[in-house]
């Protein structure tokens, strides 16, 4: 790679070039995908967040719904409210307003037609002046409305010029007048209103937003007119608007939360039981069975809390029964084992006398102490796996872990097997990794389920080779001991596991064993979490393989050792339920 | 095999069960032992410091006082090897067994073969060795006065946990795995039962360390087996 790096520099082409920089731009772009990815889930985070809590807690769900809720319900109570307010206010103003313009047009209306006259023509620019002063509002007055004269306007010269005159305490201009309502007040007599936005000559006093109330005034003989406007400022209006918006915004406000802690409040009543259930049923599966809920008052979280107990107590009295059972079991299978195997020593003591001293006997009794000494190991045998069955099925068996070489114990039993090996005429075969298979276990039980493995595998081998392999992966160790004898037949890969299945009935006293050994061997690897798979065909032998997890209370995936052989199609079955089969390794019939 | 004759080694057997015991003598008798039958263990302490045997086989199950009492009398007085006779082969049974100071067990039904090896792998006389003294650590040890001294004070071990000691401190650049113990210790071959030495290799350290929590003299090697720690040497 060093070499490669230096090519292009020191060295003439006859050297292809290294792709030395392709796999950066893929990296590159990843590095890029894998930061996108981890902006995105940033982003995500408190969206998840609250899904999580959405899904996860019925008071969070409550108190959002609650929110969500008495807001629309707060927002739609507000805008009806507001808008009835509105109106009323306006419809108030307005009627004070029209009143008090119609009561001001007839003074107006008289005062023009009283007014002298100078020749033969009304002296206009006199009486229009007394007249806005007259109209105008007092000091004292509580309104504060501008007028506004117009005029005067006639209907044969219409492009004259129009005086305009106006009045008020800050004095409303022309452009207050909606063009459309001085028309209206110009073209027809009687009184006339609108809304308007009141623009003052004064330019610090701003805008305003107003309603403007027009009249006609006629002078008498001319056929002339002059519009009259009151100009009412709603400035107050729309200050009282704004005072009730802001109240009903806070209303709003504090009853949206108001109503949220009422919901977050009534829910914690309801799920804070639920919860301490939950905690509680938590731990009775976690085996305190003492655990109870506190009860109190009548109501259902009561009686619930109150069923829940009873529940428990029963459960508890259940456990403690069958724990007892248990107990008892296991107390007279301790006792069978004394009571049995005190006079069994004795037994065998004597027969031992007599088989040593057969030498002596007549031909008959010789051979009585031999078959006492023979049927004495099997009855020895059936016994300790009996009692050995029953303190599984006690669930009394415990593991004593140390930490050992697999290849080791498979060494060991191969050279105790030796001796049968070469008896049956089968050749042992051993084959381990150079490297260490080290694994936590009870070595007793390992030993003994190899041994089984072994044992069996020469005598149902007839003469053929047995190899012993041992392999070693991450997570798991695997042992696997072959033969090459009858095999098995389809079917017989399941039940071989079975308490006293034996392959041949007929061939079967023959061969000694139990019947026991392949369902204690199955036991024991259960108790190490491990597993014990069986491979078979007719003709082609037979194949076991018993995987260990590295460390007690590993979990498995897969065996470091095939159960077929290679080139062999699989015919696979196991002793232990639910195995993870590794791909391609399919069960079939 | 002549020497242990002409001493006809001598057995106390603390059993219950009359035909057992019975049988258990016919067959040290044959194999030339000496036996004296303790059919309850509240007798068996006065058994013992009045018959002095070079080994006790003990039943577990008595009648009376309890069989592991029996052992932990037996140990508080006594160094004699015990071996227990035990129909209960669940590992609880039997570590309680020899935490209580046996040093051996056998699990009935036994072969006579297999207890009269057991007997005699106990029983072992140390054939007039050489003078030998090792160093392990701050330990002194006399092989063939049995004697381990720590700045002149005497250790009181009984003879397997001094046999014990004696292997390891022998070869202290050797890692000794519990099989090999097991054989060189107790006389078993192709056996692995690891609770007899853990059981004793803690019983050791109770004795020879001065913090058994952190043991200095004997090292655990783990996943293999122990070694002898501290500096050492032979003489």
């Amino acid at each position: 790679m060093a070499l490669d790096t230096q090519s292009p520099l020191s060295q003439p082409p006859q050297v292809t070039p290294e792709p030395s920089g392709a796999p950066e731009p893929g990296g590159g772009s990843s590095r890029a995908a894998t930061l996108l990815v981890r902006l995105l889930r940033t982003l995500a985070a408190p969206a998840l967040d609250l899904a999580w809590l959405w899904r996860r807690s019925i008071q969070a769900r409550v108190v959002i719904g609650t929110l969500t809720l008495s807001t629309a319900l707060a927002l739609l109570a507000g805008w009806v409210l507001m808008n009835r307010v509105t109106d009323g206010l306006l419809d108030s103003k307005r009627q004070s307003a029209l009143t008090l313009a119609a009561a001001g047009a007839e003074t107006a209306q008289a005062k023009l037609t009283a007014a002298p006259e100078v020749g033969n023509v009304l002296d206009l620019g006199t009486v229009v002046p007394e007249l806005t002063h007259a109209l105008s509002p007092s000091d004292s007055a509580r309104d504060d409305y501008g007028i506004v004269i117009i005029g005067p306007s006639d209907p044969f010269r219409p492009d004259d010029d129009e005086g305009v005159v106006t009045s008020g305490q800050a004095s409303p201009n022309r452009a207050s007048i909606p063009a459309d309502l001085l028309a209206k007040v110009q073209s027809t007599a009687g009184s006339w209103w609108a809304y308007s936005t009141i623009q003052y000559d004064d330019e610090e006093a701003g805008n305003q937003p107003g309603l403007v109330v027009g009249s006609q005034l006629q002078v008498p003989g001319t056929g002339q007119t002059y519009a009259l406007f009151y100009v009412f400022s709603l400035e107050e209006q729309l200050e009282t608007l704004y005072v009730v918006r802001s109240a009903l915004i806070t209303t709003g406000a504090v009853l949206v939360v108001l109503l949220g802690t009422i919901a977050w409040l009534v829910t914690r009543q309801v799920v804070t039981p639920v919860r301490l259930a939950r905690r509680i049923a938590e731990r009775l599966a976690s085996g305190r069975l003492e655990e109870r809920m506190r009860v109190r008052g009548e109501d259902d979280i009561a009686r619930l809390g109150v069923s829940f107990n009873q529940m428990a107590a029963s459960l508890q009295r259940q456990i403690s029964q069958l724990q007892e059972l248990a107990r008892v079991q296991r107390r007279f299978v301790a006792d069978v084992s004394h009571e049995l195997r005190t006079p069994l020593t004795t037994v065998r003591m004597a027969a031992d006398l007599l088989h040593d001293a057969r030498g002596a006997f007549d031909p008959a009794t010789a051979r009585s102490a031999e078959l006492l000494q023979a049927e004495l190991d099997r009855f020895e045998a059936l016994l300790g796996d009996l009692l050995e069955i029953s303190r599984f099925d006690a669930g009394a068996a415990t593991l004593t872990l140390t930490d050992v070489d697999l290849r080791d114990v498979a060494r060991r039993v191969c050279d105790g097997a030796a001796g049968l090996a070469a008896r049956r005429g089968a050749r042992l075969a051993v084959d381990v990794p150079s490297t260490r298979c080290m694994v936590e276990v009870d070595v007793r039980r390992i030993e003994r389920i190899v041994r089984n493995l072994v044992v069996n595998a020469i005598e149902y081998g007839e003469g053929s080779d047995v190899t012993v392999r041992v392999a070693a992966g991450a997570d798991a160790v695997a042992l696997s001991v072959r033969d090459r004898g009858v095999g098995l037949k389809t079917g017989e890969d399941v039940m071989v596991f079975n308490r006293f299945w034996r392959a041949d009935p007929a061939r079967a006293r023959t061969r000694g064993g139990t019947g026991l050994g392949l369902s204690i061997a199955v036991e024991d690897t259960t108790l190490h979490g491990g597993r014990l798979d069986a491979w078979g065909r007719p003709g082609l032998g037979a194949l076991f393989r018993l995987t260990l997890p590295r460390r007690a209370g590993g979990t498995l995936e897969e065996s470091p050792l095939p159960l077929a052989p290679r080139g062999q199609e699989a015919l696979v079955s196991s002793g232990s339920a639910a195995w993870r089969m590794p791909p391609g390794r399919e069960l079939d019939r | 095999m002549e020497a242990v004759r002409a001493q006809r080694g001598k057995v106390l057997v603390v059993d219950d069960d009359s035909s057992l015991s019975e049988m258990l003598t016919i067959v040290l008798r044959s194999e030339g032992f000496e036996s004296r039958v303790c059919p309850t263990g509240d007798r068996a302490m006065a058994a013992v410091r009045e018959f002095r045997p070079d080994v006790v086989l003990l039943d577990l199950m008595l009648p009376g006082k309890d069989g592991v009492d029996v052992c932990r009398e037996i140990r508080a007085e006594s160094g004699v090897p015990i071996i227990m006779l035990t129909a209960k082969s669940d590992t609880v049974d039997i570590v309680v067994g020899l935490e209580s100071g046996a040093d051996d067990y056998v699990i009935k039904p036994f072969k006579p073969k297999e207890l009269v090896a057991r007997l005699r792998a106990r029983m072992r006389k140390f054939e007039d060795a050489p003078p030998e003294s090792l160093v392990l650590g701050d330990l002194a040890i006399d092989v063939a006065g049995h004697v381990v001294e720590r700045d002149g004070e005497r250790l009181s071990l009984t003879p397997l946990e001094f046999d014990l000691l004696v292997c390891l401190a022998r070869k202290p650049w050797q890692v000794f795995t519990r099989e090999v113990l097991l054989e060189q210790v107790w006389g078993y071959r192709h056996a692995a039962d690891t609770r007899l030495v853990n059981v004793h290799v803690q019983r050791l350290r109770s004795k020879v360390e001065r913090d058994p929590e952190n043991p200095q003299i004997v090292l655990t090697v783990r996943g293999v087996g122990y070694k002898a720690g501290g500096a050492a040497g032979t003489g």
